[in-house]
């Protein structure tokens, strides 16, 4: 099982793992190896990426607005792609602005919501609006049928499964009872004797204006509850589908593996598809074989009687010694890290049929050919 | 006037790109603090686990534990944290007795903003303004979220205008916005996302928090192998004829520790373009602090010593 024949049987392809271990330049790379080899219109969604990523894509930024990487950026690179790549960023302010215009039931409400001094605020911060906003923008371009795969790096998340549930939370947080009875006392004018404390308390602490406000503003949003809770409900059809699938990436350090171990169960026990680990960042092979490790020991030892030998004028064998001294630590210190990688990579390889080891690349991300070289080792 | 050392402000928040430390140098900052004498206490905001276990204790709660001498550790809980507050502040009697009370306190604090945030900052400063600590060391969010957070307190006192919070942000924005008492710490690799991260995060703390920048710390620095002169005889090494005499001399194993060289040599310049771009964008005036990377097993206790030492060195103290 390789990743092209995971990808050209999938739509939706979620790329997920912790912060710093290279999914945006992952989903890159995917992306850009299923529009040259498998064709179709393919469109990397990405959360942040690198400035030099979307220059590398032959952009000079991309925004909200899916935009095609040029044919010449490929031909650059000395690729013939035989689809079509397209990019676009996640802009979580202006996804919520589209939303609020979808589902607003009229234009007087959708202007008071756009216009509210607390929607973008709320927006920004209420139950992982940005994980929610994320998965309600994949679902749509996926239903616009205007892509054959769409690749997502998805938002860095405090825990990682957070936007996963998003759909769920959001669903329940507008059919919630809480919600109603906050809005209540602000539209009947009645405070029933249940929210009498919660509100003399509250108005102690954040004033009453500002509970209006708020009040206020979920009464607006109220009015986009049928329309929400069914997109939202939409949206998490959408992950559950067998053309959905989720890639781990992480790499080899204590703390990323352990979140990659604790998100496939979470996938698992959400019966997810799990489709493939990317393990990024390897260290070479040579760094785990015995005989370099024995050969690095004796180097070490025999450092002296190896200087003598190897150094081409007498007066430079206090120096070969040296070196040879400091490339046998040097590889010793690598192998530790490297043993201890190979183990995470044993752990890792129990949980999923395909693993997929992307060597470290020595140089930053700053073509597409760079990108495409990363694409050939997960491809 | 010359700005206070690092370890003598009250209060320092640890950020940084996800991946880069953050969190075993803030427990060494932390231990190094403790180890100094200071009673130091050392939060985790995202409960995540991963302070608990650079320290090898049990999992941390909202309590703080004593897990070093002098040095107390706990996880950020909001709902904790609103507790405590309405206890100590306005006096409302225990929430659990109220029942429903406490879930739509906290469904409000989930929905408006900066509920959250100012109850994990407020209940920081409220440490340090009473004097329980000498010194709060956070594991803050990572760089993108952490402006949110220090500056929650700020964006609160422009939305709400009246109520008990409002007379409590202010005591809050005094201690943050001082550079004797609050500073914070970002934490980088020397590689091209960790760095313009940094570069973005030092340019918005000072446009939107108003909090000092105190240090940034370079982690996991790779040790330089060889001078110019020691570089020449590596490449004398690694000509076909030398090669040859050392596979005979090792075996063939010896090919992978020279290519292995190389690799550590070429990781090694690769990031130093990018330390020369962040000296750039900083300025002289931006501490910096430089931590080895560490070729260990696994984190834990060892490493974090290993770290604060490294760090007191760098300050210039005894650890």
């Amino acid at each position: 099982m390789r990743l092209e024949s995971l990808l050209s049987a999938k739509e939706i392809v979620l790329m997920c793992g912790a912060g710093g271990v290279g999914k945006t330049t992952t989903a890159a790379a995917a992306a850009a190896m299923a529009a040259t080899h498998s064709g179709g219109r393919v469109l990397a969604l990405t959360v942040d990426p690198a400035r030099r990523l979307a220059t590398a894509l032959g952009l000079q930024e991309f925004g909200n607005t899916e935009t095609r990487v040029p044919t010449s950026a490929f031909t650059q690179a000395g690729a013939r792609p035989r689809g079509e790549l397209w990019v676009a960023m996640l802009d979580t302010n202006a996804s919520w602005d589209d939303l609020v215009r979808t589902h607003a039931p009229d234009a007087t409400t959708r202007d008071a919501i756009l216009a509210n001094p607390l929607y973008r605020n709320v927006t920004g911060k209420f139950v992982q609006s940005h994980d929610y906003i994320a998965m309600e923008r994949l679902h749509e371009i996926h239903s616009s049928g205007r892509y054959d795969l769409i690749v997502v790096d998805t938002p860095p998340t405090r825990n990682a499964i957070d936007f996963l549930d998003a759909p769920d939370r959001m669903a329940e947080f507008f059919s919630s009872r809480l919600l109603r009875w906050l809005i209540a006392p602000y539209r009947s004018r009645m405070f029933t004797a249940a929210s009498k404390p919660f509100y003399s308390v509250a108005d102690r602490i954040l004033g009453a204006q500002f509970l209006r406000d708020i009040a206020e503003f979920f009464m607006l949003f109220q009015t986009m509850y049928d329309g929400f809770v069914d997109r939202a409900k939409a949206v998490t059809r959408t992950l559950e589908d067998r053309r959905t699938t989720f890639v781990v990436v992480t790499t080899l350090e204590a703390t990323p593996a352990r979140e990659a171990e604790f998100f496939i169960n979470a996938l698992v026990e959400r019966r997810y598809h799990l489709g493939a680990v990317v393990c990024n960042r390897m260290l070479p092979d040579y760094f785990t074989e015995r005989a370099g490790a024995q050969a690095a020991e004796a180097m070490k030892t025999d450092a002296a009687a190896l200087a003598t030998v190897m150094a081409h004028r007498v007066a430079d064998r206090d120096a070969m010694q040296g070196v040879l001294r400091e490339i046998a630590e040097s590889y010793l210190n690598y192998h530790v890290v490297a043993a201890r990688e190979a183990e995470q990579l044993a752990e890792l390889t129990v949980a999923s049929e395909l693993v997929v080891r992307v060597p470290a690349l020595e140089r930053d991300i700053s073509s597409l050919a760079d990108v495409l070289e990363v694409g050939r080792h997960i491809w | 006037m010359r700005p206070p050392g690092l370890l003598d402000r009250r209060l320092l928040f640890v950020t940084g790109k996800g991946g880069v430390g953050k969190t075993s140098v803030a427990a060494a900052l932390a231990a190094l603090a403790a180890a100094q004498g200071r009673r130091t206490l050392l939060c985790e905001i995202d409960a995540k686990g991963d302070l608990a276990e650079v320290l090898e204790v049990e999992p941390l709660r909202y309590a703080p534990r004593e897990v070093l001498p002098q040095l107390f550790a706990m996880a950020m809980s909001t709902e904790e944290s609103l507790k405590e507050y309405l206890r100590l502040q306005l006096r409302v009697p225990l929430l659990a007795k109220i029942g429903p009370l406490a879930r739509t306190f906290d469904f409000v604090a989930s929905a408006a903003p900066g509920v959250k945030e100012i109850l994990t900052i407020g209940k920081l400063a409220f440490e340090v303004r009473e004097n329980h600590y000498d010194l709060v060391v956070v594991d803050s969010s990572a760089t993108g979220h952490v402006v949110g957070q220090l500056a929650a307190p700020g964006a609160i006192r422009e939305v709400v205008r009246a109520g008990a919070v409002r007379g409590q942000v202010d005591w809050i924005l005094d201690i943050l916005q001082d550079p004797a008492q609050t500073g914070a710490v970002i934490v980088a690799t020397a590689e091209e996302m960790p760095i313009a991260e940094t570069i973005e995060l030092a340019a918005s703390l000072g446009s939107k928090t108003y909090v000092d920048l105190a240090a940034v710390i370079v982690n996991q620095v790779l040790p330089e192998l060889f001078g110019v002169r020691e570089e020449e005889l590596f490449s004398s090494l690694r000509t076909v004829a030398s090669r040859r005499k050392l596979v005979a001399e090792l075996g063939e194993g010896v090919n992978g520790v020279l290519d292995a060289a190389a690799l550590a040599v070429a990781r090694r310049r690769a990031r130093a373009v990018h330390l020369e771009a962040l000296y750039d964008a900083l300025g002289p005036s931006v501490p910096m602090l430089y931590l080895p990377f560490l070729f260990a097993r696994r984190h834990g206790v060892r490493t974090t010593r290993r770290l604060s030492a490294a760090l007191a060195a760098e300050l210039g103290v005894d650890a």
